[in-house]
């Protein structure tokens, strides 16, 4: 019987952001945000892992009221528990703001095996905030994590884990409990149910705020104002790249050609 | 706690601002703009009003935390090692922190973290650099997040650096929110330009929202102030004439060397990697369609470390699969770089690539419609093309990398 946590964020629907149409999953009425795609990736290697060796899975997301969405789409999709950390106190939250508030909200919690995010969100793009949660809460991570091998049972317990190093494919043990930030490679999301979707309306969803976080002695990091890193402002990427058209003699346009390599650091 | 603030006066209820909004927490009520409980203080709204009418306003009393900003003691630079070879990404680094350090009038640093490092920790004095904290132990061979972080936090301990860079790589990106988190700091992700403003602060540049913005990040009260920053986007620093700097040894207490991680195996990517994740492609169409043409393809991809990929007449003649072939019926691509070889761009295949960040195509007819979508349309015959630019990668090899080229 495992534990699993499942970190979850609602972003917003646009910015290019694409689905498998062939999974077609999570068709939402309202597009105008939905639940980060990796964290569903992460969800639904929960729910492998669960169906295999028993266990719970709480998703836990902050965000505003209306994040209410995207945990009963969680519950539809497998999740036994959501709890919603909101409270405008929390609003403008940088990764470390972000970490320190979901580590607040599972530290109030008796137990838990393992933790899953997804490696990013589409709308930060910033990987920080899983690796940022386990430093807070003192338990090894694995990033990248790209299959999920097994859980050995032993004089302590243990997960085996495929993560994606770059160059290279490493397998990876670590103790548990631990945190694994997920890539699309670790599982196939499946649709949600119908029927688990009808009942999950009528299921709770646990909402915590500033005051039921708060306790932790010491600096808060909560919100914009517990966070280290301040925009100093939004602008538009440089314009679009010019067209170009190069006429000549071979070697001529291939010296060219050379150079623009070694310029745009491919060489 | 923090707030927007409209100066309903100023305000014209254009709409501008609605439209800016990503996560659509704006609304006009009874000729009023107004904020939902769907703002998340991103302030996208503010560099979007004509008008300079909505801005932040921190509460006076706000909880501003006490703690010191002890920096001043340097520019920290996280050189990574992957297989005991130094990453490229280290270089560019050393080159960027090079420059902030210079800026800042204090030294650039490197923490070096590996098996057997002191050949590579010597090669890095020939950079420009003035110090290189070298941690070399047989448990350090393999990155293991607790071990290098503690090392990473250890050097910060000691020299008190106003800013640290690490490379975007999937070591860096998992090693970096465990420092600036147990450094209680900031941490800007996958930096694309770096610079130090008028008060000597560090602004960090980076695309966000799928690279529709780009935003321009302070880290105002905390140091050291922490960059990951993106590869192939800064200048390497190049080897100098003379040696300098020194190395230090440094040690990690035996309680610091354990690990809950186990690397029970690595298994290298190969070079035949799937054309969806390659950073550089060169594809090959109907133009060079031959032995010849195949093998002029190849080298170039491999000198660029980039896929081979085609137009699906090839997969006809049987030259390639289908794992290789972008277009409708093939595979859709958005690398950095797509080099079109004798590809004419047929509707079919320009919807497979048209994603691409820069895209290069060589061929002979003007009137190719793949010169449309081309970024830099070189007219010329491939087969002439190539074999001259290939010519010039056989000329050249520098010292850098020479360097990473090296097992030691």
């Amino acid at each position: 019987m495992l534990n699993v946590i499942v970190c979850l964020k609602q972003v917003p629907g646009t910015n290019e952001v694409e689905i498998d149409p062939q999974l077609g999953t999570l068709k939402r009425e309202n597009a105008a945000t939905k639940i980060n795609l990796y964290d569903l990736y992460a969800l639904e290697a929960a729910v492998n892992i669960t169906d295999q060796y028993g266990g719970r899975i709480t998703v836990i997301s902050m965000g505003p009221p209306q994040a209410k969405k995207a945990i009963l789409e969680a519950y539809a999709l497998g999740a036994h528990h959501g709890i919603l950390l909101s409270d405008r106190r929390f609003a403008g939250a940088d990764t470390l703001a972000t970490a320190f508030t979901l580590a607040q909200a599972i530290r109030r919690r008796e137990s838990y095996d393992l933790i899953l995010t997804g490696m990013q969100t589409s709308d930060g793009d910033t990987a920080q905030v899983g690796p940022a949660l386990a430093e807070f809460l003192g338990i090894p991570h694995v990033a990248y994590v790209h299959k999920v091998l097994g859980i050995q049972h032993g004089t302590e317990k243990t997960i085996t884990v495929q993560a994606d190093m770059g160059d290279a494919l490493d397998t990876l043990q670590t103790q548990m409990p631990c945190l694994l930030t997920c890539t699309k490679e670790v599982s196939r999301p499946g649709l949600p149910s119908y029927l688990r979707l009808k009942a999950a309306r009528e299921r709770d969803i646990t909402v915590w705020t500033y005051d039921d976080l708060k306790q932790e002695t010491g600096p808060a990091y909560f919100g914009l104002d517990g966070s280290p890193t301040r925009v100093q402002k939004v602008f538009p990427p440089s314009k679009e790249q010019a067209h170009e058209r190069w006429e000549g003699p071979p070697a001529a346009l291939a010296r060219r050609l050379y150079a623009r390599l070694q310029e745009m650091k491919r060489i | 706690m923090s707030r927007m603030h409209v100066d309903q006066g100023t305000c014209l209820l254009c709409g501008v601002c609605l439209d800016s909004c990503p996560y659509d927490a704006l609304a006009i009520k009874d000729e009023q703009l107004l904020f939902t409980e769907e703002c998340r203080l991103c302030q996208a709204c503010i560099t979007a009003c004509p008008q300079g009418a909505i801005s932040l306003v921190q509460e006076i009393g706000a909880p501003q935390r006490e703690e010191p900003a002890a920096g001043g003691g340097g520019v920290l630079v996280f050189v990574e090692q992957r297989h005991s070879r130094l990453q490229p990404v280290s270089f560019e680094m050393i080159g960027k922190g090079l420059e902030l350090a210079q800026a800042l009038r204090q030294p650039l640093a490197c923490v070096l973290i590996g098996r057997q490092m002191r050949d590579q920790a010597d090669e890095l004095l020939w950079y420009g650099v003035d110090r290189v904290y070298c941690y070399d132990h047989p448990a350090l061979k393999d990155y293991r997040v607790e071990p290098y972080t503690a090392a990473v936090c250890a050097v910060a301990a000691m020299m008190r650096p106003e800013i640290i860079l690490v490379g975007a790589t999937a070591v860096g990106r998992s090693l970096a929110p465990r420092v600036a988190t147990r450094l209680r700091t900031g941490l800007t992700a996958d930096c694309t330009s770096l610079h130090i403003d008028e008060q000597g602060q560090l602004v960090q540049t980076r695309p966000a929202f799928g690279g529709n913005v780009m935003a321009s990040i302070l880290t105002p009260h905390h140091r050291p102030q922490m960059a990951t920053v993106r590869y192939k986007v800064m200048a390497a620093a190049q080897r100098q004439d003379r040696r300098r700097g020194e190395v230090i040894n440094c040690k990690l207490a035996d309680a610091d060397l354990v690990s809950a991680v186990n690397v029970l195996e690595t298994v290298r990517r190969t070079q035949t990697g799937s054309i969806t994740e390659a950073e550089v492609i060169v594809a090959m169409g109907r133009g060079v369609a031959s032995k010849q043409g195949l093998a002029l393809v190849r080298q170039l991809a491999r000198h660029l470390d980039g896929a081979v990929a085609c137009s699906r007449p090839l997969v006809e003649q049987g030259l390639f699969t289908h794992m290789q072939q972008v277009g409708l019926s093939g595979r859709t691509v958005r690398p950095k770089l797509y080099i079109a070889c004798g590809i004419s761009g047929a509707v079919q295949h320009v919807a497979g690539m048209s994603g691409a960040e820069t895209i290069v195509a060589i061929n002979s007819d003007v009137n190719a419609p793949i010169f449309d979508v081309a970024h830099i349309a070189v007219v010329g015959d491939a087969y002439q093309v190539l074999p001259e630019l290939l010519q010039l990668f056989d000329a050249k090899t520098t010292p850098a990398d020479s360097l990473s080229e090296v097992d030691m």
